[in-house]
């Protein structure tokens, strides 16, 4: 894989400035119960009715480690080939907020489950082999999410729902390899859909399922890393770009009026598009963290592990390989099957119908996204919605492949399946779509059509070519489109000399 | 027969099994009793209800022939540091006044599921942390021991379990739990002159028990005798899917098997516990428990634990730290007080309420936590002093070597005149010398009221097990109260 | 190490305690006697000891991911000393 150098670049009035871009996303862990308590996780609940008396830090409560959120950081680290630790620990970090019942957040500072690892990115889609940069992650940390404060409830107080409150969180650590916000942009896109793939997070970004700290800096290209800020809870990869832009040209501006950035917590006002510094505290880099004394180290197993590695699916980069050497897949269409892990499950349940996946492997995904996804994308429906199954598409396919129907015929007839939900072999029958191949048949058609047409006939014979579209068009029109047209062309050519 | 105030637990068991009397009687006497007993503070809450309920589903199961729980018809005190569903529960600070937990300690669930009934709960050092009960934002425990000079300056139960053991030496209750972070337990059953014990560190359950120190906290049981403590000590224990330290073991029958022959044992005396200015009268208690030891049969061995000098100091650097994480719940959000000044905001609200909510040493223990905790002093305190109790406990693994058990006396003096150590914190936490090793360590131990000192005070013996072989300190303590046939108790004033 | 009147006044604000300047007048000394006391613990050689993690040999167990509690609103609020509309209330935070 070719590394390829950024070229992003902040013009300043001293000369151009590098980003440097490393991002601490809070991934939440799918799983039913709390990392602590035993209170569901779902989303949108009435307030306080998720919440454990575990949750509400009531005096005597004790945390109890949920396993499947364990299960799930480890499988998320194996996906992302980094180091298991055999031996974490949990610690307390300690902070006064009213998100925050216990006064401390249980997470992992000092031995994280997971070390480092690597992402692949890319920044070309059309082929990401071509221009991959592989992006650095540090650790892979578990720790409880904190709850929710309203401030626009009441006219002096706040409100605090505590359903969010102990939910399992990863905080997957990036170093700082990125160099532009697109770079950032794409990391994140392909982490969500590791995660997505593994299965540990469901990566909706809206409901606040995967966020990201982001942590910029600038330099003079070759100077030692500068001085980093950390924007916090920048929940979309549009704003995560934002502030990186904003967040680089600010340092920027502010280095080259004479000033010095300070090393401080940030917030994104998506409505303005700007970063501001979150009220000072003082303590807030306090946080006096220590070894959680009601958990013990949590040790792991080799067997554990073990049956975390067997039970992944096969991730997006090796699946993509495979479409191109197994299945012959363009680079670009292999990439876009497998971005997302449904789409690559209901290209391979597609295939799954046949004994020679290759044979149709290249029709079915030029079919997919040109025909389904364009459908998908106009009804608003993921995949996983789609009205036709990998199955009745497999069913259309065929009736194309064995010369049945025409490609035209075809998304005619896609389009009644979509309508109707009938199978496409049965909408062929009844509405008499069948292509016609048989050249008795078609010979009939085209000597009427040359006896019609007499005059066009000799302008032809007499050089211009460009008719022989007009006689094609006109057999297929009398032929209602169901003529093949392989077998029309050949026979045109023949009966027009 | 004895009085039914002057009965323990198996007294009690005994004397319904036998018929002499029923479990409402038991209950009423013991009611009566706390009523009578107001001017020593004990009792923070009275719960007459519960403990007649208790006696009566004693006495209905009896009269049914069912097989009654060990506890059966024995109303207990409970240290207020256990919530009770429904019973305040306030750790004897300002912070939880009002506080009433909608949920049942295992501990007490445990107790209540075996049969017994609650008195009420017990005054304590606030969040245990004192070893006077002079800490507490409800008062002072005054013990129902005298001294013996005709005078009656007011003396500390010791603590932070002072409610409990001045409510057992007082024959108010006949037996009450305690909790021991660094001798909590055995400190004031020393001073109060009862039997207190302490099991290995994962034996009880922590949940629902107020936390003050999470890798030191243990409950234990307090009574007249060692065959009280084991009775109530096997109802209390037990493996909890909720509480992740807890041990996943049986709880053995610890009293079916109480054997105080010592033939075989080895004693070991750790030398270092022989500390300056140790009264005489308690180095003539410990060579007395010796003599005692060696007639029951063991064998004694000088031994060393060589770290013991820096457990105390270890001890108020983990102890505080965890505190300090332990108690920012307490913050006039969900539960308890809430100071709230005018136009005070979040952060000044906390402030204001944990100043107005908690008493002076609880203050100092947090402070002093967050300090050792804060950036860049981690390091230099709490991890050197949790290397320290690394070796604390590879001192106590060496010295199994040698012998099975440990003998030392359980508190540096006896029992002080209240307000007499108050004004100086560490002279104070110094109580703690021969308790905190092994409490650094998980170990279990045991205080034996062994004597009287010249003011007619009780002193107390400490003996010390393995992880986990708490049958061999009951059997040791009941060797130990078998000699020294303890009988004293004080006379009634109140 | 030793602390001055300053440092308590920190050590205060980072536990949300809001002594008084009499007060930490008073926690100056007695934080001082207590942590000169316990600094001799930097006597003990340490290198190669492990600090301490689980007391008694112990492993942490691990919870089936399954719904067990919560939907207890009444009790998780029942103590709260200001409760509207199913929250806990605070002073209003500003962010
Ligand atoms: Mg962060
Ligand atoms: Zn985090």
């Amino acid at each position: 894989m070719s590394m390829t150098e950024s070229t992003y670049r902040i013009q300043g009035a001293t000369g151009e400035w590098e980003v440097v871009i490393g991002l601490e996303v809070h991934a939440q862990i799918t799983s039913n119960a709390k990392l602590f308590s035993g209170a569901a996780t779902d989303f949108g609940a009435e307030p306080n009715t998720q919440v454990s008396l575990v949750d509400a830090a009531m005096p005597g409560m004790l945390p109890t480690l949920n396993g499947e959120c364990v299960r799930q950081a480890v499988r998320t680290g194996l996906a992302i080939n980094a180091k298991i630790n055999k031996y974490s620990r949990f610690d307390r970090k300690n902070y006064f907020y009213a998100d925050l019942p216990q006064g401390y957040q249980i997470s992992q500072l000092y031995h994280p489950i997971v070390g480092e690892g690597v992402i692949q990115i890319s920044l070309d889609d059309k082929d990401p082999d071509a221009h991959g940069k592989a992006i650095g992650v540090e650790r892979i940390h578990i720790e409880q999410d904190a709850g929710k404060l309203m401030h626009d409830q009441h006219p002096t107080m706040s409100y605090v729902d505590l359903n969010r409150c102990g939910v399992a969180l990863m905080e997957i650590v990036s170093m700082p390899d990125m160099a532009s916000p697109k770079e950032a942009a794409a990391y994140v896109r392909k982490l969500r859909s590791i995660l997505r793939y593994v299965g540990s997070c469901d990566g909706n970004m809206e409901q606040g399922s995967m966020r990201a700290d982001v942590n910029v800096s600038v330099r003079k290209p070759g100077d030692e890393l500068g001085i980093r800020t950390e924007t916090k809870n920048v929940n979309s990869m549009r704003f995560i770009q934002q502030v990186i832009e904003y967040e680089a040209q600010r340092q920027v501006d502010v280095i080259e009026d004479g000033g010095t950035i300070v090393q401080e917590t940030r917030l994104f006002d998506t409505e303005k598009g700007e970063t501001r510094s979150m009220r000072s505290k003082e303590d807030a880099h306090d946080y006096r963290y220590f070894p959680d004394p009601d958990l013990l180290p949590l040790e792991l197993e080799d067997d554990f592990i073990f049956d975390c590695k067997a039970s992944l699916p096969e991730l997006p980069d090796e699946k993509r390989a495979r479409y191109k050497t197994v299945l012959g897949l363009s680079a670009y269409n292999a990439a876009v099957l497998t971005a997302e892990h449904e789409t690559a499950i209901w290209f391979e349940e597609l295939l799954d119908t046949t004994d020679k996946p290759e044979k149709i492997a290249s029709s079915a995904a030029n079919w997919m996204m040109s025909e389904l996804f364009g459908a998908l994308n106009n009804m608003g429906k993921s995949i996983e919605e789609s009205p036709v199954s990998p199955a009745e598409a497999a069913e259309l396919l065929g009736l194309i492949a064995d010369g049945t129907i025409s490609g035209k015929i075809a998304k005619q007839v896609f389009e009644i399946m979509l309508e109707t939900g009938d199978g496409a072999a049965k909408i062929v029958e009844e509405k008499g779509l069948k292509q016609e191949s048989d050249t008795g048949a078609i010979e009939k058609v085209i000597a009427e059509v040359i006896a019609a047409n007499e005059d066009k006939v000799e302008q032809y014979r007499g050089g211009k070519d460009k008719l022989f579209g007009f006689f094609v068009g006109q057999t297929m029109k009398a032929m209602q489109g169901k003529a093949n047209p392989q077998v029309v062309n050949e026979l045109l050519k023949q009966k027009l000399g | 027969m004895a009085n039914i105030q002057d009965l323990g637990i198996a007294g009690i068991r005994g004397g319904i099994d036998s018929g002499a009397f029923t479990a409402v009687e038991v209950a009423e006497t013991f009611i009566d009793r706390v009523s009578a007993a107001k001017p020593l503070n004990a009792f923070l809450v009275e719960t007459p209800d519960h403990a007649l309920t208790a006696a009566k589903a004693a006495d209905e199961a009896k009269a049914k022939g069912e097989t009654l729980g060990k506890m059966a018809g024995v109303p207990i005190g409970m240290k207020d540091l256990f919530c009770t569903e429904g019973v305040p529960t306030t750790a004897a600070s300002g912070i939880l006044e009002g506080f009433v937990p909608q949920y049942e300690s295992t501990v007490s669930a445990n107790l209540f599921k075996n049969g017994a009934g609650m008195l009420g709960k017990l005054n304590l050092d606030q969040f245990a942390m004192g070893s006077s009960n002079e800490t507490s934002a409800f008062g002072n425990v005054i013990s129902p021991w005298r001294r013996n000079d005709g005078g009656n300056t007011d003396i500390t139960p010791g603590g932070s379990s002072g409610g409990s053991a001045a409510a057992v030496a007082g024959r108010i209750a006949p037996a009450a739990t305690g909790t021991d972070t660094g001798g909590s337990i055995r400190q004031p059953a020393a001073f109060a002159g009862i039997t207190g014990f302490k099991p290995t560190y994962g034996r009880c359950s922590r949940w629902g028990t107020i936390a003050f120190a999470s890798s030191l906290d243990q409950a234990g049981s307090m009574a007249h005798d060692t065959r009280d403590c084991a009775i109530m000590l096997e109802a209390m224990a037990g493996f909890d899917v909720k509480d992740s330290t807890s041990l996943d073991l049986p709880v053995p029958d610890w009293e079916a098997a109480l054997n105080s022959d010592l033939k075989g044992k080895r004693i070991g005396i750790p030398k270092e516990y022989r500390v300056d200015n140790m009264p005489s009268e308690i180095d003539a208690l410990w060579q007395q428990g010796i003599a005692w030891m060696k007639d029951a049969g063991a064998t004694i061995v000088d031994v060393s634990l060589p770290h013991t000098k820096y457990a105390l100091p270890a001890y108020y650097i983990i102890a505080p730290a965890e505190a300090s994480s332990n108690l920012a719940r307490y913050d006039g959000v969900r539960y308890g007080k809430r100071d709230l000044p005018d136009g005070a905001g979040l952060q000044d609200m906390y402030a204001a309420t944990r100043e107005a909510g908690f008493g002076d040493e609880v203050k100092r223990r947090i402070m002093i936590g967050t300090y050792v905790l804060s950036a860049g002093y981690y390091d230099a305190y709490y991890t050197q002093a949790q290397k320290v109790r690394t070796l604390i406990s590879q001192d106590f693994d060496k010295a199994w070597e040698q012998c099975d058990l440990l003998l030392t006396p359980t508190a540096p003096s006896a029992a002080f005149g209240l307000g007499e150590k108050s004004d100086d914190p560490l002279a104070m936490y110094l109580n703690d010398v021969f308790t905190v090793p092994s409490s650094l360590a998980g170990l279990p131990a045991m205080s034996v009221p062994a004597g009287l000192d010249g003011q007619g005070l009780p002193l107390g013996l400490q003996v010390i097990g393995k992880a986990l072989d708490e049958q061999n300190v009951f059997n040791a303590g009941l060797a130990l109260e078998e000699r020294a046939g303890f009988v004293a108790k004080p006379e009634q004033w109140w | 190490m030793s602390v001055d009147k300053e440092t308590v006044q920190k050590i205060a604000n980072l536990s949300r305690i809001a002594i008084t300047d009499e007060e930490c007048e008073h926690f100056v000394p007695e934080l001082n006697q207590i942590l000169g006391w316990v600094e001799q613990l930097s006597e003990v050689d340490c290198s190669n000891v492990e600090p301490m993690t689980a007391v008694i040999p112990n492993k942490l167990r691990l919870r089936a991911d399954e719904v067990t509690d919560g939907d207890k609103r009444d009790k998780v609020l029942a103590n709260a000393p200001v409760a509207e509309h199913g929250f806990f209330a605070v002073p209003k935070v500003i962010e």
